[in-house]
């Protein structure tokens, strides 16, 4: 199991690598789920909706202020298997590519797919080239929705609030760090 | 001989096949100097936006497809508001109307497309305009407000006379289509969705003429739209036509030259043409179509700059190729949300439909021989991207078809491998494709 985890990471940071090399530009981090440990609890989309709510009590978000605010991020469970899923910020990211109004960019700074709500139409083009249909209409307000990393937050609140660490955040310095320690060589052969 | 200034790129076109050129280029090539080109007078907007201008909805500004500082940014020159008037692909020279001469190393054709105008009596009376440019936006605007209680015929009852129509009942113009065929968006949607439009269409006011085309634009003294005679004779007064029924891709400066084109440049998978360092994109293009395999046109937005992007990354020195597109629309008029990509409709008995028809949903896939190659869906359209990429990628679904048209669809209906794959930042070989942690 371990090993796998390394290739992940080495596969990550050989992409964050080339960016640095080429663009001189800070790398983004990344949501991980660890599957084996996710029971599927719905925890993650309830601290989505409080975290993208005007207010900042879980109450009032789910009982008092409808309609709720909607997740970014969406758990799916079959028999014993689950895991969320949100974007992840392709490296080609076709939702921006197809974005009819150019509400859908890639920040230069943050290196994440970002939606401008005031240019975005909700008109779903890009929800339909979504290959992980990680992008989801908000009907009420004609607008498409997905995950932003809460906006800067140090820790975002599907992790923060996962009660089994079922998915955790990956920097480059972390996984630098965690595979240098490891496997010495092959990120320099990746690169 | 005049010496002229030689451009690295030069790119015919400052609309989304430019754009995603220009800004692949200088992904790859930062210095080598861009110019994009266009008889339009404006930095790059959203075409699809034009409806919302004509509405009312939206101002200028708020079409830029890029931010007011891109150009500079990025040390695009542009030239906007000048017509190319000729391409000489010996001397690598393009001529503009006011005779000026530029040389390229590289050319970019994005000139996209122009409505289809078919001969008819009267179609140079005042008041008759197409619908596809700002420009054709704001003409139309003045002439209404020059009106009061406007009436308008739309010829053509495809996307952009649809388009046009919600624009129009918005302003309060009441609104006659004249469809040829049988039913509106019949190129787009299949007879199902086509008829909820047709509903929509209809509660909103408008009238929809099917099985009939007009023959004849009658007009008055001062020259003045006054009404129009349809082919069974019938008679439709009216102070506003809008001529579409159709684009057609703009080939006027490739025409006689000794470029490959069929009904549209033929482009190969690195988006050039037949012609070395000369590319094309976007409407004016034919390129790559993944569902009938085969090249075709596929005048929709976001195949224009993915192809832009591809034939940048090519022409600034990096080897890319076109992964193919295909019809794909997502259309919200009238408050009917649909989404449709390839095939609408089964072209014949050995394609297979799964159709699931809920209360407040439909979902359609038409299959051949085990793989997708059309998909309608209206209502419940979240995560229809999941399908479209099953059949960009060509996935075999025969096993699992039935589990793709029902409501709580996700990746879990998906077999192990393809999920696992999709949760990967880059498609995983396939022994590692038991990796527990995915980046998502
Ligand atoms: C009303 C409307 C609604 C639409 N809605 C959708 C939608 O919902 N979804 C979708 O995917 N697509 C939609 N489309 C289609 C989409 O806008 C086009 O597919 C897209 O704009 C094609 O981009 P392009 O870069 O190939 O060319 P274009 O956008 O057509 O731009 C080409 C540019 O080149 C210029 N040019 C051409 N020849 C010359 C020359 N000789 N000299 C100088 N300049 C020249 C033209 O003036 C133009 O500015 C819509 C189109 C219209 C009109």
């Amino acid at each position: 199991m371990r090993q796998f985890i390394e290739y992940d990471i080495i596969r990550y940071t050989a992409t964050v690598f080339r960016y640095l090399v080429i663009e001189g530009i800070t790398p983004m981090r990344k949501i991980y789920i660890k599957e084996e440990v996710c029971i599927g609890c719905g925890l993650c989309e309830v601290y989505c909706q409080l975290q993208h709510s005007s207010v900042r009590d879980l109450i009032k978000t789910f009982k008092k202020r409808l309609p709720r605010p909607l997740p970014r991020v969406r758990v799916e469970t079959k028999g014993n298997v689950s895991f969320s899923v949100r974007c992840r910020n392709c490296d080609e990211p076709a939702c921006a590519y197809a974005c009819l109004t150019g509400a859908i960019t890639r920040n230069p700074e943050t290196r994440m797919i970002t939606v401008d709500e005031e240019k975005c139409i909700g008109c779903c083009t890009c929800m339909m080239v979504c290959p992980l249909g990680a992008i989801k209409q908000d009907k009420e307000h004609k607008k498409m929705l997905k995950c932003d990393f809460c906006h800067g937050e140090e820790i975002p609140a599907c992790v923060a609030n996962c009660p089994n660490e079922a998915l955790f955040c990956l920097e480059l310095d972390d996984a630098l760090t965690d595979v240098k320690m490891r496997i010495p060589s092959p990120v320099s052969q990746a690169v | 001989m005049k010496k002229t200034e030689r451009i690295k790129y030069l790119i015919i076109g400052n609309s989304a096949g430019g754009i995603g050129a220009a800004e692949a280029i200088r992904e790859v090539d930062k210095n080598g100097t861009i110019i994009i080109v266009s008889d339009e007078p404006y930095p790059a907007y959203s075409r699809p936006l034009i409806s919302d201008y004509l509405s009312g909805k939206r101002s200028i500004e708020k079409m830029n497809y890029r931010p007011f500082d891109f150009y500079e940014k990025n040390s695009i020159s542009t030239i906007l508001g000048e017509k190319v008037n000729r391409v000489d692909f010996k001397n690598n020279t393009v001529t503009f109307s006011n005779g000026h001469i530029l040389t390229w190393e590289k050319l970019l054709i994005a000139t996209g497309g122009t409505p289809i105008v078919p001969p008819m009596d009267g179609k140079e009376a005042r008041g008759v305009f197409t619908f596809t440019t700002l420009g054709d936006a704001r003409a139309i605007d003045e002439y209404l407000n020059q009106k009061t209680g406007a009436n308008a015929v739309v010829i053509g009852g495809g996307l952009i006379g649809v388009s046009v129509t919600e624009s129009l009942l918005k302003r309060g113009v009441k609104v006659s289509i004249i469809e040829m065929k049988d039913r509106v968006l019949n190129i787009i949607l299949d007879e199902i969705t086509s008829a909820m439009e047709d509903k929509a269409i209809r509660a909103s006011g408008a009238e929809i003429i099917t099985g009939h085309t007009v023959t004849k634009i009658n007009s008055n003294s001062r020259g003045e739209v006054e009404s129009v005679t349809l082919d069974d004779g019938k008679t439709i007064p009216c102070s506003i036509v809008i001529i579409s029924i159709g684009i057609r891709p703009r080939l006027e400066l490739v025409q006689n030259s000794e470029i490959k084109i069929n009904r549209g440049i033929v482009v190969n998978m690195h988006m050039e043409t037949s012609i070395p360092n000369v590319y094309a994109c976007g409407d004016a293009a034919e390129a790559y179509d993944f569902i009938y395999r085969e090249n075709r046109l596929t005048p929709i937005w976001p195949n224009a700059y993915l192809g832009g992007r591809i034939a940048g990354l090519n022409m600034s020195g990096k080897t890319a190729e076109y992964p193919g597109g295909t019809a794909l629309n997502a259309i919200k008029y009238f408050g009917v949300y649909i989404v449709s990509a390839g095939m609408a409709a089964s072209p014949d008995s050995t394609y297979e439909e799964v159709v699931a028809n809920g209360e407040s949903s439909y979902k359609k896939l038409i299959l051949k021989e085990g793989f997708i190659t059309g998909m309608v869906f209206s209502g419940d359209v979240d995560r229809a991207g999941i399908i479209y990429n099953l059949m960009k990628d060509r996935l075999y679904v025969n096993s699992f078809k039935n589990d793709l048209v029902t409501e709580n669809f996700g990746l879990l209906s998906l077999p192990e491998k393809i999920w696992r794959n999709r949760l990967a930042t880059s498609p995983l070989e396939s022994d590692s494709s038991k990796s527990s942690v995915s980046p998502c």
